[in-house]
Protein backbone atom coordinates (compact mmCIF):
# COMPACT_ATOMS: atom_id res chain seq x y z
CA UNK A 1 0.00 0.00 0.00
CA UNK A 2 2.79 2.33 0.95
CA UNK A 3 4.73 1.73 -2.25
CA UNK A 4 1.55 2.03 -4.25
CA UNK A 5 0.84 5.51 -2.99
CA UNK A 6 4.46 6.49 -3.51
CA UNK A 7 4.24 5.28 -7.09
CA UNK A 8 1.05 7.20 -7.49
CA UNK A 9 2.64 10.37 -6.10
CA UNK A 10 5.55 9.95 -8.47
CA UNK A 11 3.15 9.60 -11.40
CA UNK A 12 1.25 12.73 -10.33
CA UNK A 13 4.53 14.59 -9.96
CA UNK A 14 5.57 13.77 -13.50
CA UNK A 15 2.08 14.48 -14.76
CA UNK A 16 2.20 18.00 -13.40
CA UNK A 17 5.76 18.44 -14.60
CA UNK A 18 4.83 17.50 -18.17
CA UNK A 19 1.82 19.79 -18.35
CA UNK A 20 3.63 22.66 -16.66
CA UNK A 21 4.83 24.43 -19.84
CA UNK A 22 1.40 24.77 -21.53
CA UNK A 23 -0.22 25.70 -18.21
CA UNK A 24 2.40 28.39 -17.64
CA UNK A 25 2.00 29.55 -21.22
CA UNK A 26 -1.75 29.76 -20.68
CA UNK A 27 -1.32 31.83 -17.50
CA UNK A 28 1.32 34.20 -18.87
CA UNK A 29 0.24 34.66 -22.47
CA UNK A 30 -3.53 34.14 -22.37
CA UNK A 31 -5.18 34.49 -18.97
CA UNK A 32 -3.08 37.35 -17.59
CA UNK A 33 -3.24 39.48 -20.78
CA UNK A 34 -6.96 38.77 -21.20
CA UNK A 35 -7.69 39.96 -17.66
CA UNK A 36 -5.35 42.89 -18.09
CA UNK A 37 -7.23 43.82 -21.26
CA UNK A 38 -10.47 43.91 -19.29
CA UNK A 39 -8.82 46.09 -16.65
CA UNK A 40 -7.29 48.34 -19.30
CA UNK A 41 -10.66 48.81 -20.96
CA UNK A 42 -11.79 50.82 -17.92
CA UNK A 43 -8.79 53.18 -18.11
CA UNK A 44 -7.37 55.89 -20.34
CA UNK A 45 -4.28 53.73 -20.92
CA UNK A 46 -1.94 55.03 -23.61
CA UNK A 47 0.74 52.41 -23.21
CA UNK A 48 3.25 54.94 -21.86
CA UNK A 49 1.99 56.97 -18.89
CA UNK A 50 -0.06 55.84 -15.95
CA UNK A 51 -3.49 54.27 -16.31
CA UNK A 52 -6.33 56.31 -14.85
CA UNK A 53 -9.59 54.60 -14.07
CA UNK A 54 -12.36 56.20 -16.12
CA UNK A 55 -15.19 53.73 -15.57
CA UNK A 56 -17.30 52.93 -18.59
CA UNK A 57 -16.23 55.98 -20.60
CA UNK A 58 -14.47 53.92 -23.27
CA UNK A 59 -17.54 51.77 -23.81
CA UNK A 60 -19.81 54.82 -23.95
CA UNK A 61 -17.53 56.37 -26.55
CA UNK A 62 -17.35 53.18 -28.57
CA UNK A 63 -21.12 52.96 -28.84
CA UNK A 64 -21.13 56.49 -30.27
CA UNK A 65 -18.16 55.84 -32.53
CA UNK A 66 -19.28 55.78 -36.12
CA UNK A 67 -16.07 54.09 -37.26
CA UNK A 68 -16.59 51.28 -34.77
CA UNK A 69 -20.07 50.62 -36.15
CA UNK A 70 -18.66 50.66 -39.65
CA UNK A 71 -15.92 48.22 -38.73
CA UNK A 72 -18.45 45.97 -36.99
CA UNK A 73 -20.78 46.11 -39.99
CA UNK A 74 -17.93 45.33 -42.40
CA UNK A 75 -16.80 42.40 -40.28
CA UNK A 76 -20.31 40.93 -40.13
CA UNK A 77 -20.87 41.61 -43.85
CA UNK A 78 -17.80 39.59 -44.80
CA UNK A 79 -19.11 36.68 -42.73
CA UNK A 80 -21.83 36.20 -45.36
CA UNK A 81 -19.05 34.30 -47.07
CA UNK A 82 -19.25 31.53 -44.46
CA UNK A 83 -22.59 30.00 -45.59
CA UNK A 84 -21.67 30.54 -49.25
CA UNK A 85 -18.39 28.73 -48.74
CA UNK A 86 -20.15 25.95 -46.84
CA UNK A 87 -22.64 25.34 -49.65
CA UNK A 88 -19.97 25.36 -52.36
CA UNK A 89 -17.68 23.11 -50.35
CA UNK A 90 -20.45 20.59 -49.69
CA UNK A 91 -21.39 20.47 -53.39
CA UNK A 92 -17.76 19.95 -54.40
CA UNK A 93 -17.31 17.26 -51.75
CA UNK A 94 -20.46 15.49 -52.96
CA UNK A 95 -19.00 15.50 -56.45
CA UNK A 96 -15.62 14.22 -55.33
CA UNK A 97 -17.26 11.49 -53.28
CA UNK A 98 -18.53 9.75 -56.44
CA UNK A 99 -15.28 7.98 -57.26
CA UNK A 100 -14.36 10.49 -59.94
CA UNK A 101 -11.02 10.03 -61.70
CA UNK A 102 -8.30 12.29 -60.30
CA UNK A 103 -9.79 12.73 -56.83
CA UNK A 104 -6.36 13.13 -55.26
CA UNK A 105 -5.34 15.75 -57.80
CA UNK A 106 -8.55 17.69 -57.22
CA UNK A 107 -8.06 17.60 -53.46
CA UNK A 108 -4.53 18.94 -53.82
CA UNK A 109 -5.52 21.69 -56.28
CA UNK A 110 -8.43 22.90 -54.17
CA UNK A 111 -6.22 22.85 -51.10
CA UNK A 112 -3.34 24.92 -52.49
CA UNK A 113 -4.94 28.31 -51.67
CA UNK A 114 -5.44 27.10 -48.08
CA UNK A 115 -1.74 26.57 -47.46
CA UNK A 116 -0.64 29.63 -49.40
CA UNK A 117 0.66 32.61 -47.50
CA UNK A 118 -2.21 34.98 -46.81
CA UNK A 119 0.04 37.99 -47.35
CA UNK A 120 1.17 36.75 -50.78
CA UNK A 121 -2.39 35.85 -51.73
CA UNK A 122 -3.64 39.27 -50.65
CA UNK A 123 -0.94 40.97 -52.71
CA UNK A 124 -1.91 38.88 -55.73
CA UNK A 125 -5.65 39.59 -55.37
CA UNK A 126 -4.90 43.23 -54.76
CA UNK A 127 -3.54 43.36 -58.30
CA UNK A 128 -6.13 40.93 -59.66
CA UNK A 129 -8.89 43.32 -58.55
CA UNK A 130 -7.27 46.28 -60.30
CA UNK A 131 -9.92 47.95 -62.46
CA UNK A 132 -7.78 48.41 -65.59
CA UNK A 133 -5.41 45.48 -65.85
CA UNK A 134 -6.46 43.05 -63.11
CA UNK A 135 -7.19 39.40 -63.78
CA UNK A 136 -10.80 39.64 -62.62
CA UNK A 137 -11.77 42.37 -65.07
CA UNK A 138 -9.70 40.84 -67.87
CA UNK A 139 -11.70 37.67 -67.37
CA UNK A 140 -15.01 39.56 -67.21
CA UNK A 141 -14.00 41.34 -70.42
CA UNK A 142 -13.91 37.98 -72.18
CA UNK A 143 -17.56 37.58 -71.19
CA UNK A 144 -18.31 41.11 -72.36
CA UNK A 145 -18.78 42.54 -68.87
CA UNK A 146 -17.12 45.77 -67.79
CA UNK A 147 -16.00 45.24 -64.19
CA UNK A 148 -15.62 48.01 -61.62
CA UNK A 149 -12.44 49.06 -59.85
CA UNK A 150 -13.22 46.56 -57.12
CA UNK A 151 -11.17 47.74 -54.16
CA UNK A 152 -11.67 51.45 -54.80
CA UNK A 153 -15.46 51.31 -54.86
CA UNK A 154 -17.25 51.27 -51.52
CA UNK A 155 -19.96 48.97 -52.90
CA UNK A 156 -17.64 46.30 -54.24
CA UNK A 157 -14.73 46.33 -51.79
CA UNK A 158 -16.41 44.10 -49.21
CA UNK A 159 -17.77 41.51 -51.66
CA UNK A 160 -14.36 41.47 -53.35
CA UNK A 161 -12.51 40.66 -50.13
CA UNK A 162 -15.21 38.19 -49.15
CA UNK A 163 -14.88 36.40 -52.49
CA UNK A 164 -11.16 36.08 -51.96
CA UNK A 165 -11.73 34.64 -48.50
CA UNK A 166 -14.16 32.05 -49.90
CA UNK A 167 -11.61 31.15 -52.57
CA UNK A 168 -8.90 30.71 -49.95
CA UNK A 169 -10.94 28.65 -47.49
CA UNK A 170 -12.95 26.48 -49.88
CA UNK A 171 -10.48 23.61 -50.06
CA UNK A 172 -10.34 23.28 -46.29
CA UNK A 173 -14.09 23.02 -45.81
CA UNK A 174 -14.38 20.71 -48.80
CA UNK A 175 -11.78 18.39 -47.33
CA UNK A 176 -13.62 18.21 -44.00
CA UNK A 177 -16.91 17.48 -45.76
CA UNK A 178 -15.32 14.86 -47.97
CA UNK A 179 -13.91 13.05 -44.94
CA UNK A 180 -17.33 13.14 -43.28
CA UNK A 181 -19.06 11.89 -46.42
CA UNK A 182 -16.65 9.00 -46.74
CA UNK A 183 -17.57 7.86 -43.25
CA UNK A 184 -21.30 7.62 -44.09
CA UNK A 185 -22.14 3.90 -44.43
CA UNK A 186 -23.08 3.06 -48.02
CA UNK A 187 -26.04 0.90 -47.00
CA UNK A 188 -27.86 3.97 -45.68
CA UNK A 189 -28.16 5.20 -49.24
CA UNK A 190 -28.99 1.78 -50.62
CA UNK A 191 -31.75 1.32 -48.07
CA UNK A 192 -33.13 4.77 -48.82
CA UNK A 193 -33.06 4.07 -52.55
CA UNK A 194 -35.02 0.86 -52.04
CA UNK A 195 -37.56 2.89 -50.10
CA UNK A 196 -37.87 5.16 -53.13
CA UNK A 197 -36.07 8.23 -51.79
CA UNK A 198 -34.87 10.53 -54.56
CA UNK A 199 -31.53 12.32 -54.66
CA UNK A 200 -32.88 15.38 -52.85
CA UNK A 201 -34.42 13.25 -50.08
CA UNK A 202 -31.17 11.39 -49.61
CA UNK A 203 -29.29 14.68 -49.33
CA UNK A 204 -31.83 16.15 -46.93
CA UNK A 205 -32.34 13.13 -44.66
CA UNK A 206 -29.07 11.20 -44.78
CA UNK A 207 -26.17 13.33 -45.99
CA UNK A 208 -27.03 16.60 -44.26
CA UNK A 209 -27.57 15.06 -40.78
CA UNK A 210 -24.44 12.93 -41.18
CA UNK A 211 -22.20 15.89 -42.02
CA UNK A 212 -23.78 18.15 -39.40
CA UNK A 213 -20.80 17.96 -37.00
CA UNK A 214 -18.58 19.33 -39.78
CA UNK A 215 -21.04 22.10 -40.57
CA UNK A 216 -21.13 22.99 -36.90
CA UNK A 217 -17.36 22.94 -36.62
CA UNK A 218 -16.86 25.10 -39.72
CA UNK A 219 -19.51 27.63 -38.69
CA UNK A 220 -18.04 28.05 -35.20
CA UNK A 221 -14.43 28.29 -36.35
CA UNK A 222 -15.55 30.42 -39.30
CA UNK A 223 -17.17 32.97 -37.03
CA UNK A 224 -14.21 32.99 -34.65
CA UNK A 225 -11.81 33.44 -37.56
CA UNK A 226 -14.10 35.80 -39.43
CA UNK A 227 -14.30 38.18 -36.50
CA UNK A 228 -10.51 38.48 -36.54
CA UNK A 229 -9.89 39.32 -40.19
CA UNK A 230 -6.91 41.62 -40.51
CA UNK A 231 -4.20 40.69 -43.00
CA UNK A 232 -6.33 40.91 -46.16
CA UNK A 233 -7.63 44.33 -45.19
CA UNK A 234 -4.25 45.63 -44.12
CA UNK A 235 -2.61 44.64 -47.41
CA UNK A 236 -5.40 45.24 -49.92
CA UNK A 237 -6.77 48.46 -48.44
CA UNK A 238 -4.08 49.90 -46.20
CA UNK A 239 -6.24 52.81 -45.02
CA UNK A 240 -9.36 50.78 -44.39
CA UNK A 241 -10.84 51.12 -47.85
CA UNK A 242 -13.05 53.71 -49.55
CA UNK A 243 -15.10 55.46 -46.82
CA UNK A 244 -13.64 52.95 -44.38
CA UNK A 245 -15.68 50.39 -46.29
CA UNK A 246 -13.41 47.40 -45.70
CA UNK A 247 -11.97 48.07 -42.23
CA UNK A 248 -12.68 45.23 -39.84
CA UNK A 249 -12.89 45.41 -36.06
CA UNK A 250 -9.37 44.04 -35.61
CA UNK A 251 -8.07 46.47 -38.21
CA UNK A 252 -9.64 49.34 -36.26
CA UNK A 253 -8.29 47.97 -32.96
CA UNK A 254 -4.83 47.76 -34.50
CA UNK A 255 -5.02 51.35 -35.76
CA UNK A 256 -6.23 52.65 -32.40
CA UNK A 257 -3.81 50.66 -30.26
CA UNK A 258 -0.61 50.88 -32.28
CA UNK A 259 -1.29 53.91 -34.46
CA UNK A 260 -2.96 56.29 -32.00
CA UNK A 261 -1.70 54.61 -28.81
CA UNK A 262 -5.25 54.58 -27.45
CA UNK A 263 -4.62 51.28 -25.67
CA UNK A 264 -7.51 51.63 -23.23
CA UNK A 265 -10.00 52.37 -25.98
CA UNK A 266 -8.65 49.56 -28.15
CA UNK A 267 -8.74 47.17 -25.18
CA UNK A 268 -12.40 47.99 -24.67
CA UNK A 269 -13.03 47.05 -28.29
CA UNK A 270 -11.21 43.74 -27.87
CA UNK A 271 -13.33 43.04 -24.79
CA UNK A 272 -16.43 43.54 -26.91
CA UNK A 273 -14.92 41.34 -29.61
CA UNK A 274 -14.12 38.62 -27.08
CA UNK A 275 -17.63 38.77 -25.62
CA UNK A 276 -19.10 38.60 -29.11
CA UNK A 277 -17.10 35.45 -29.91
CA UNK A 278 -17.99 33.91 -26.56
CA UNK A 279 -21.73 34.55 -27.01
CA UNK A 280 -21.81 33.35 -30.61
CA UNK A 281 -20.00 30.15 -29.67
CA UNK A 282 -22.33 29.59 -26.72
CA UNK A 283 -25.43 30.12 -28.89
CA UNK A 284 -24.05 27.71 -31.46
CA UNK A 285 -23.52 25.05 -28.83
CA UNK A 286 -27.04 25.61 -27.54
CA UNK A 287 -28.49 25.34 -31.03
CA UNK A 288 -26.59 22.16 -31.56
CA UNK A 289 -27.13 20.19 -28.39
CA UNK A 290 -26.86 16.89 -30.19
CA UNK A 291 -23.37 17.84 -31.32
CA UNK A 292 -20.58 15.49 -30.41
CA UNK A 293 -17.93 18.17 -30.67
CA UNK A 294 -16.54 17.20 -27.28
CA UNK A 295 -14.04 14.38 -27.50
CA UNK B 1 -29.35 3.52 -64.97
CA UNK B 2 -25.65 2.77 -65.24
CA UNK B 3 -25.41 4.95 -68.32
CA UNK B 4 -27.17 7.76 -66.52
CA UNK B 5 -24.68 7.47 -63.68
CA UNK B 6 -21.80 7.66 -66.11
CA UNK B 7 -23.18 10.83 -67.65
CA UNK B 8 -23.72 12.37 -64.22
CA UNK B 9 -20.15 11.53 -63.28
CA UNK B 10 -18.85 13.05 -66.50
CA UNK B 11 -20.75 16.28 -65.88
CA UNK B 12 -19.51 16.43 -62.30
CA UNK B 13 -15.97 15.83 -63.52
CA UNK B 14 -16.24 18.79 -65.88
CA UNK B 15 -17.67 21.00 -63.11
CA UNK B 16 -14.84 20.01 -60.78
CA UNK B 17 -12.37 20.70 -63.56
CA UNK B 18 -13.74 24.21 -64.05
CA UNK B 19 -13.76 24.74 -60.28
CA UNK B 20 -10.15 23.61 -60.13
CA UNK B 21 -9.30 26.06 -62.88
CA UNK B 22 -10.82 28.88 -60.85
CA UNK B 23 -8.75 27.81 -57.85
CA UNK B 24 -5.47 27.60 -59.70
CA UNK B 25 -5.82 30.34 -62.33
CA UNK B 26 -5.10 33.28 -60.00
CA UNK B 27 -1.91 31.60 -58.84
CA UNK B 28 -0.82 30.88 -62.40
CA UNK B 29 -1.58 34.49 -63.31
CA UNK B 30 0.55 35.55 -60.35
CA UNK B 31 3.42 33.59 -61.83
CA UNK B 32 2.94 34.73 -65.44
CA UNK B 33 2.76 38.34 -64.24
CA UNK B 34 6.08 37.87 -62.47
CA UNK B 35 7.75 36.89 -65.75
CA UNK B 36 6.10 39.61 -67.81
CA UNK B 37 7.84 42.59 -69.24
CA UNK B 38 6.76 45.60 -67.17
CA UNK B 39 4.68 47.04 -70.02
CA UNK B 40 3.01 43.69 -70.76
CA UNK B 41 1.16 43.99 -67.45
CA UNK B 42 -0.87 46.87 -68.87
CA UNK B 43 -1.22 45.53 -72.41
CA UNK B 44 -4.61 45.46 -74.10
CA UNK B 45 -5.73 42.90 -75.05
CA UNK B 46 -4.12 41.23 -72.05
CA UNK B 47 -1.00 39.13 -72.48
CA UNK B 48 -1.84 35.81 -70.82
CA UNK B 49 1.43 34.02 -71.36
CA UNK B 50 4.35 36.33 -72.06
CA UNK B 51 6.67 35.35 -74.84
CA UNK B 52 9.54 35.36 -74.10
CA UNK B 53 9.34 34.98 -70.34
CA UNK B 54 11.53 37.34 -68.37
CA UNK B 55 12.97 35.70 -65.29
CA UNK B 56 15.08 38.76 -64.50
CA UNK B 57 12.82 39.85 -61.63
CA UNK B 58 13.69 36.69 -59.74
CA UNK B 59 17.29 37.88 -59.66
CA UNK B 60 16.41 41.49 -59.00
CA UNK B 61 14.18 40.95 -55.93
CA UNK B 62 17.10 40.02 -53.69
CA UNK B 63 18.68 43.46 -54.06
CA UNK B 64 15.46 45.45 -53.82
CA UNK B 65 14.81 44.77 -50.16
CA UNK B 66 15.59 42.48 -47.23
CA UNK B 67 14.03 39.41 -48.81
CA UNK B 68 16.81 37.05 -47.81
CA UNK B 69 16.84 38.19 -44.18
CA UNK B 70 13.04 37.91 -44.24
CA UNK B 71 13.31 34.26 -45.21
CA UNK B 72 15.98 33.75 -42.57
CA UNK B 73 13.88 35.39 -39.83
CA UNK B 74 10.74 33.47 -40.73
CA UNK B 75 12.75 30.29 -40.71
CA UNK B 76 14.31 31.00 -37.31
CA UNK B 77 10.93 31.74 -35.76
CA UNK B 78 9.06 28.81 -37.29
CA UNK B 79 11.87 26.32 -36.69
CA UNK B 80 12.53 27.22 -33.05
CA UNK B 81 8.88 27.35 -32.13
CA UNK B 82 7.87 24.11 -33.81
CA UNK B 83 10.84 22.07 -32.59
CA UNK B 84 10.66 23.14 -28.95
CA UNK B 85 6.89 23.63 -28.92
CA UNK B 86 6.24 20.19 -30.39
CA UNK B 87 8.37 18.66 -27.67
CA UNK B 88 6.51 20.45 -24.85
CA UNK B 89 3.13 19.81 -26.51
CA UNK B 90 3.69 16.10 -26.96
CA UNK B 91 4.91 15.68 -23.37
CA UNK B 92 1.78 17.43 -22.15
CA UNK B 93 -0.44 15.34 -24.42
CA UNK B 94 1.21 12.21 -23.01
CA UNK B 95 0.51 13.37 -19.44
CA UNK B 96 -3.09 14.33 -20.22
CA UNK B 97 -3.74 11.03 -21.93
CA UNK B 98 -1.81 8.42 -19.97
CA UNK B 99 -0.81 9.68 -16.52
CA UNK B 100 -3.10 9.91 -13.50
CA UNK B 101 -3.07 13.01 -11.35
CA UNK B 102 -5.76 15.03 -9.59
CA UNK B 103 -7.48 17.79 -11.56
CA UNK B 104 -6.22 16.50 -14.90
CA UNK B 105 -9.46 16.81 -16.85
CA UNK B 106 -10.36 20.18 -15.36
CA UNK B 107 -6.98 21.62 -16.35
CA UNK B 108 -7.35 20.18 -19.82
CA UNK B 109 -10.78 21.72 -20.28
CA UNK B 110 -9.44 25.05 -19.06
CA UNK B 111 -6.73 24.95 -21.71
CA UNK B 112 -9.25 24.05 -24.41
CA UNK B 113 -11.55 26.86 -23.27
CA UNK B 114 -8.67 29.31 -23.67
CA UNK B 115 -8.78 28.64 -27.42
CA UNK B 116 -11.85 30.85 -27.42
CA UNK B 117 -9.78 33.88 -26.39
CA UNK B 118 -9.01 35.65 -29.66
CA UNK B 119 -5.46 36.86 -30.23
CA UNK B 120 -6.56 40.51 -30.58
CA UNK B 121 -7.91 40.34 -27.01
CA UNK B 122 -4.48 39.57 -25.60
CA UNK B 123 -2.21 41.32 -28.06
CA UNK B 124 -2.19 44.74 -26.40
CA UNK B 125 -1.15 43.60 -22.88
CA UNK B 126 1.27 41.14 -24.50
CA UNK B 127 2.81 44.01 -26.41
CA UNK B 128 3.28 46.04 -23.22
CA UNK B 129 4.71 42.98 -21.48
CA UNK B 130 7.25 42.37 -24.21
CA UNK B 131 8.10 46.04 -24.62
CA UNK B 132 8.90 46.19 -20.91
CA UNK B 133 11.19 43.23 -21.43
CA UNK B 134 12.87 45.24 -24.19
CA UNK B 135 11.87 42.69 -26.82
CA UNK B 136 10.15 44.96 -29.33
CA UNK B 137 11.82 44.77 -32.73
CA UNK B 138 13.30 41.37 -31.93
CA UNK B 139 12.03 37.93 -32.89
CA UNK B 140 11.55 36.92 -29.25
CA UNK B 141 7.87 37.94 -28.89
CA UNK B 142 7.12 35.68 -31.85
CA UNK B 143 9.17 32.79 -30.49
CA UNK B 144 8.76 32.68 -26.72
CA UNK B 145 4.97 32.11 -26.37
CA UNK B 146 5.13 29.17 -28.77
CA UNK B 147 7.84 27.40 -26.77
CA UNK B 148 5.30 26.65 -24.05
CA UNK B 149 3.33 24.47 -26.42
CA UNK B 150 0.33 24.61 -28.67
CA UNK B 151 -3.06 23.69 -27.26
CA UNK B 152 -4.50 22.57 -30.60
CA UNK B 153 -1.57 20.20 -31.00
CA UNK B 154 -1.99 18.89 -27.45
CA UNK B 155 -5.65 18.27 -28.21
CA UNK B 156 -4.99 16.23 -31.35
CA UNK B 157 -2.05 14.29 -29.95
CA UNK B 158 -4.15 13.41 -26.89
CA UNK B 159 -6.85 12.10 -29.25
CA UNK B 160 -4.26 10.11 -31.11
CA UNK B 161 -2.80 8.71 -27.91
CA UNK B 162 -6.20 7.34 -26.94
CA UNK B 163 -5.56 4.54 -29.43
CA UNK B 164 -2.31 3.56 -27.69
CA UNK B 165 -3.17 0.76 -25.22
CA UNK B 166 -2.71 1.69 -21.56
CA UNK B 167 -1.34 -1.80 -20.91
CA UNK B 168 1.74 -0.85 -22.89
CA UNK B 169 2.45 2.04 -20.54
CA UNK B 170 1.65 -0.01 -17.43
CA UNK B 171 4.00 -2.77 -18.51
CA UNK B 172 6.82 -0.28 -18.96
CA UNK B 173 6.11 1.15 -15.52
CA UNK B 174 6.36 -2.29 -13.96
CA UNK B 175 9.62 -2.83 -15.77
CA UNK B 176 10.87 0.22 -13.92
CA UNK B 177 11.07 2.64 -16.83
CA UNK B 178 11.16 6.30 -15.91
CA UNK B 179 8.41 8.54 -17.27
CA UNK B 180 10.84 10.32 -19.54
CA UNK B 181 11.92 6.88 -20.75
CA UNK B 182 8.34 5.78 -21.41
CA UNK B 183 7.77 8.94 -23.38
CA UNK B 184 10.90 8.70 -25.49
CA UNK B 185 10.99 4.92 -26.04
CA UNK B 186 7.29 4.04 -26.32
CA UNK B 187 5.01 7.04 -26.75
CA UNK B 188 7.07 9.19 -29.08
CA UNK B 189 7.78 6.47 -31.68
CA UNK B 190 4.10 5.49 -31.69
CA UNK B 191 2.73 8.97 -32.30
CA UNK B 192 5.49 10.14 -34.61
CA UNK B 193 3.27 10.30 -37.73
CA UNK B 194 0.70 12.44 -35.91
CA UNK B 195 3.43 14.65 -34.51
CA UNK B 196 4.96 15.13 -37.95
CA UNK B 197 1.67 16.20 -39.51
CA UNK B 198 0.85 18.57 -36.67
CA UNK B 199 4.35 20.02 -36.79
CA UNK B 200 4.06 20.76 -40.49
CA UNK B 201 0.67 22.44 -40.04
CA UNK B 202 2.00 24.55 -37.20
CA UNK B 203 5.14 25.46 -39.15
CA UNK B 204 2.96 26.68 -42.01
CA UNK B 205 0.78 28.73 -39.67
CA UNK B 206 3.81 30.49 -38.19
CA UNK B 207 5.45 30.98 -41.57
CA UNK B 208 2.29 32.67 -42.85
CA UNK B 209 1.56 34.73 -39.72
CA UNK B 210 1.18 38.44 -40.25
CA UNK B 211 -0.55 40.22 -37.33
CA UNK B 212 1.99 39.42 -34.60
CA UNK B 213 5.01 40.29 -36.79
CA UNK B 214 3.49 43.60 -37.91
CA UNK B 215 2.98 44.62 -34.27
CA UNK B 216 6.49 43.84 -33.09
CA UNK B 217 8.90 44.26 -35.97
CA UNK B 218 9.88 47.70 -37.30
CA UNK B 219 13.41 47.52 -38.71
CA UNK B 220 13.45 46.12 -42.24
CA UNK B 221 16.20 43.62 -41.46
CA UNK B 222 14.25 42.25 -38.49
CA UNK B 223 11.04 41.62 -40.40
CA UNK B 224 9.67 38.22 -41.31
CA UNK B 225 9.11 37.27 -44.92
CA UNK B 226 5.40 38.12 -44.98
CA UNK B 227 6.07 41.67 -43.80
CA UNK B 228 8.88 42.07 -46.29
CA UNK B 229 6.69 41.19 -49.26
CA UNK B 230 3.89 43.42 -47.94
CA UNK B 231 6.41 46.26 -47.94
CA UNK B 232 7.49 45.37 -51.48
CA UNK B 233 3.83 45.63 -52.42
CA UNK B 234 3.51 49.07 -50.83
CA UNK B 235 6.81 50.41 -52.17
CA UNK B 236 6.95 49.13 -55.73
CA UNK B 237 3.26 49.58 -56.53
CA UNK B 238 3.97 53.30 -56.70
CA UNK B 239 6.55 52.57 -59.41
CA UNK B 240 4.05 50.13 -60.95
CA UNK B 241 6.72 47.45 -60.93
CA UNK B 242 4.17 44.67 -60.62
CA UNK B 243 6.35 41.86 -62.01
CA UNK B 244 8.80 42.55 -59.20
CA UNK B 245 6.05 42.45 -56.55
CA UNK B 246 4.63 39.22 -57.95
CA UNK B 247 8.08 37.61 -58.15
CA UNK B 248 8.72 38.39 -54.48
CA UNK B 249 5.28 37.04 -53.56
CA UNK B 250 5.85 33.85 -55.53
CA UNK B 251 9.11 33.37 -53.65
CA UNK B 252 7.28 33.88 -50.35
CA UNK B 253 4.65 31.36 -51.31
CA UNK B 254 6.90 28.71 -52.81
CA UNK B 255 8.49 27.09 -49.71
CA UNK B 256 5.15 26.13 -48.16
CA UNK B 257 3.81 25.04 -51.53
CA UNK B 258 6.72 22.64 -51.90
CA UNK B 259 6.31 21.36 -48.35
CA UNK B 260 2.63 20.83 -49.07
CA UNK B 261 3.18 19.00 -52.36
CA UNK B 262 5.78 16.73 -50.74
CA UNK B 263 3.69 15.91 -47.68
CA UNK B 264 0.24 16.38 -49.20
CA UNK B 265 -0.93 12.90 -48.25
CA UNK B 266 -0.06 13.29 -44.56
CA UNK B 267 -1.30 16.88 -44.38
CA UNK B 268 -4.62 16.17 -46.06
CA UNK B 269 -5.17 13.06 -43.95
CA UNK B 270 -4.46 14.79 -40.68
CA UNK B 271 -6.69 17.76 -41.57
CA UNK B 272 -9.48 15.43 -42.64
CA UNK B 273 -9.22 13.52 -39.36
CA UNK B 274 -9.34 16.75 -37.40
CA UNK B 275 -12.75 17.53 -38.84
CA UNK B 276 -14.26 14.12 -38.21
CA UNK B 277 -13.00 13.98 -34.67
CA UNK B 278 -13.11 17.72 -34.05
Amino acid sequence: MKTNSRLYRKEAYYGYLFILPPVLGFLIFALFPALYSVYGSFTDWDGLGQMNFIGLDNFKDIFQDELFYKAMYNTLFMMIGIPIGLALALLLALGLNRRIPGTTAFRVIYYIPVISSLAAISIMWNLAYNGDFGLVNQFLDLLGIKGPNWLADKHTVKPAIMLMMIWKGLGYTMLLYLAALQSVPKDYYEAAELDGANAFHRLRHITWPMVKPVTFFVVVTGIIGGSQVFTEVNIMTSTGGPEYGSATVVFYVWQKAFGNLQMGYASAMTVILGLFIFIVTLVQFRLDKSSDIHE
Amino acid sequence: MALQRKWASAIIFVILLFGGLFMIAPLLWMFTTSVKDRMDVFALPPVWIPNPMHFGKYAEIWDKGPLLSGIKNSFIVAMTVTLVGTFTSSMAAFAFSKLRFPGKNKIFLLLIASLMIPYPSVMIPQFILFSQAGWVDTLLPLIVPGLFGNIVMIFFLRQYLASVPNALIEAAKIDGSSYAGIYSRIVFPLIRPAIAAQLILWFMAIWNDYLAPIIYLNSPEKQTLQLVIANYNATYAIQTDYPLIMAASVVALLPMLIVFLVFQKQIIESVAISGVKG
